[in-house]
């Protein structure tokens, strides 16, 4: 685009996002301060995740951007015409095609791979902000892996309700070592961290911090030895493919209560739809 | 089907933004807005997106209000957004106030003081009446001095006995969170640096709540003053300081009370307000919050939202507050749909049957 650099960013910008990037990658889980800009988008609507993408965005790169799962919805829409425009590199829908990922609050339903990257867009990188407010207090949380209170309010959520009540944005254990905030995805998707064969990078940028899950990287989702983590999804299969085993949107249908399920995933979907066509 | 109408789609975003553009336009018959109308009879909106879009240009800060429809919140984001973008190549000597080129000063705390006690064009003693008459040209003011001269401030004026805090110099650059992240504890160059682009309304909100007894101070305007300065920098090449313009600001040192502490005689200490353009609120407001969230280093309780530094730094940005708390636009039914499942299991298992 005239008069912007590739992906928007200047080159200095994007060199001290990347030095950013790999100190996350280097200590998995944990959240590194970075000095984010303001990007065009509105913070919120994904700013760090486009910092974080334009930083390690190349010319050959295939970008898929989904929001909800689809690719079809409205911010989806806008970020990938953000990167159609300023870095004119190819866009896709299909999540085997593409070389990098850039979502907010899923993750596809088909495994990547290790030559793939995955964006996640990070409202709150904090996971014990409810918790504990003060980010000067939080940070010496996290040196010194002091992680009781979260166990606490795990312990509480299971006398009061039977089980952990947290159903998106569910904390994780990265490495055994740092609490994480996988993002408000659903905890449907937190097992899909573990052992991923693809680098998993994280950008708040509102809050002006990055983190990273390596390939192959351990990733537990916090739980008890009686209490086991479990995921939740609608006890129901798509309307559209069949899919019996992929997050599910609940789409309205009427005022009478009725419903139908669909993937989230529109490309899963979509293809299944095809194959069985 | 109802699943295509939930999910959105670029043709649905290329109809908004004609629509938008259509909007903003209005009736064609109208002329359109020159930025010189937006520079010169919007001046303190102009002023306004400059200090929170946070870069000194007049037709700039225009052209984003014109693009915005008159919203300044939205105005100064598209001046960041821009911002961010352009290459530094230097930084300026620091302004000196003291030779501020004054149009306005007063001070509240003595009835005359060296320089006097200058009005200049203030709103401050108008009757907020609605003026009903389009009038076409004033006549010329009378009293504008030709060649304004420099004013020196009331700190130093009063400094001599000791009675007032002198100016800090802690000999450390000041910091820049445009290219370092915020970090708590936070010195005060960068608390200065973030209220200073902060959002106008809610320092206001929070300079008026010292006043109410939350972090009182009992505050005292030593010294306004709204003028022009020298922008002075050091070409390398060069090795001397040139003059390459001048920018208005606005300046408030606010003289607050102190008790003393156990190293410190007692004495008035100042919070300080500067800010782009004509822009008294602001500069008042932000030196009444500088000042409150000075109660940690002068060792005062610290017990009130104003005093808090990590509170005030981490909300005081109109930009990400208005991006965050706008995105919840933005489709969450992913989270939702987890959250109604989760609320069915908990029903279920609760055992009512209902």
């Amino acid at each position: 685009m005239n008069g912007y650099n590739f992906a928007y960013l200047d080159e200095q910008t994007k060199r001290m996002v990347r030095r950013a990037i790999l100190k996350a990658v280097a200590i998995p889980g944990h959240q590194v301060p970075f000095a984010g800009r303001e990007m065009p988008l509105p913070y919120g609507w994904g700013t760090g995740g486009i910092q974080v993408t334009a930083s390690v965005l190349g010319a050959s790169d295939v970008l898929k951007v989904i929001d909800q799962g689809a690719d079809d919805t409205t911010n989806a829409v806008s970020i990938r015409r953000f990167f159609a425009r300023t870095a004119g590199v190819r866009t896709t829908t299909h999540t085997a095609e593409a070389t990098l990922i850039q979502t907010r609050h899923r993750i596809p339903e088909q495994a990547l791979r290790e030559d793939q990257i995955i964006v996640y867009q990070v409202p709150a990188p904090e996971p014990l902000a409810n918790l504990e407010p003060r980010r000067a207090e939080t940070r010496q949380m996290h040196a010194l892996a002091e992680y009781g209170a979260m166990h606490v309010k795990l312990y509480e959520d299971i006398t009061r309700f039977g089980h952990v009540s947290i159903s998106y944005d569910y904390p994780v254990m990265v490495n055994h070592r740092y609490l994480m905030s996988p993002s408000p995805i659903p905890a449907f998707d937190n097992p899909k961290m573990h052992m991923m064969p693809a680098l998993q990078l994280f950008g708040a940028g509102r809050e002006k911090r990055i983190y990273a899950v390596p390939p192959y990287t351990h990733v537990r989702s916090l739980d008890f030895a009686d209490h086991p983590f479990r995921p939740t999804c609608a006890p129901a299969m798509c309307a559209l493919c069949g899919a019996g085993n992929s997050y599910l949107d609940e789409v309205v249908t009427d005022d009478l209560g009725g419903r139908r399920f669909v993937c989230s995933d529109t490309d899963h979907c979509a293809t299944r739809q095809a194959e069985t066509a | 089907m109802a699943y295509v109408a939930v999910k959105g789609g670029e043709r649905a975003i290329d109809n908004a933004h004609a629509w938008l553009a259509e909007s903003r336009r209005g009736n064609l018959d109208n002329p359109l807005l020159s930025l010189e109308q937006i520079e010169q009879q919007l001046g303190r909106a102009v002023d306004r997106v400059m200090a929170e879009g946070s870069v000194y240009d007049r037709e700039l800060a225009a052209r984003a209000i014109r693009q915005a429809q008159g919203d300044l919140i939205e105005a100064a984001f598209l001046l960041r957004a821009y911002r961010t973008t352009l290459p530094r190549f230097a930084a300026t000597e620091p302004v000196e106030t003291a030779t501020m080129q004054c149009r306005r000063r007063i001070s509240a705390i003595f009835k005359d003081l060296p320089g006097g006690q200058r009005l200049g064009p203030t709103y401050d003693y108008t009757h907020r009446l609605l003026d009903f008459s389009d009038d076409p040209a004033p006549p010329p003011a009378p009293g504008v001095p030709a060649e304004p001269t420099p004013i020196p401030p009331v700190h130093v004026i009063m400094g001599r006995e000791g009675l007032l805090e002198p100016d800090p110099h802690t000999g450390k650059p000041p910091a820049d969170l445009t290219r370092e992240p915020l970090a708590f504890p936070a010195d005060r160059s960068s608390r200065l640096q973030a209220i200073a682009r902060g959002d106008e309304g809610f320092l206001m909100g929070l300079g008026y709540s010292t006043q109410r007894g939350y972090a009182s101070s009992h505050p005292f305007v030593g010294e306004l003053r709204v003028g022009e300065v020298a922008v002075e920098m050091t070409p390398p090449e060069l090795g001397f300081a040139i003059n390459i313009g001048e920018i208005t600001l606005t300046e408030c040192q606010m003289v607050t009370q102190f008790r003393g502490s156990r190293s410190e005689k007692p004495q008035f200490t100042r919070g300080y307000g500067l800010a782009f353009g004509h822009n008294e609120r602001r500069a008042m407001a932000m030196s009444l919050v500088d000042r409150a969230m000075r109660a940690e280093e002068l060792d005062e309780p610290v017990s009130a939202p104003a005093q808090n530094v990590e509170f005030v730094l981490s909300h005081c940005d109109n930009i990400e507050a208005t991006g965050f708390v706008e995105h919840l636009k933005l489709p969450h039914y992913v989270d939702f749909q987890s959250e109604l499942e989760i609320l069915r299991r908990i029903r279920t298992e609760a055992g009512d049957g209902a």
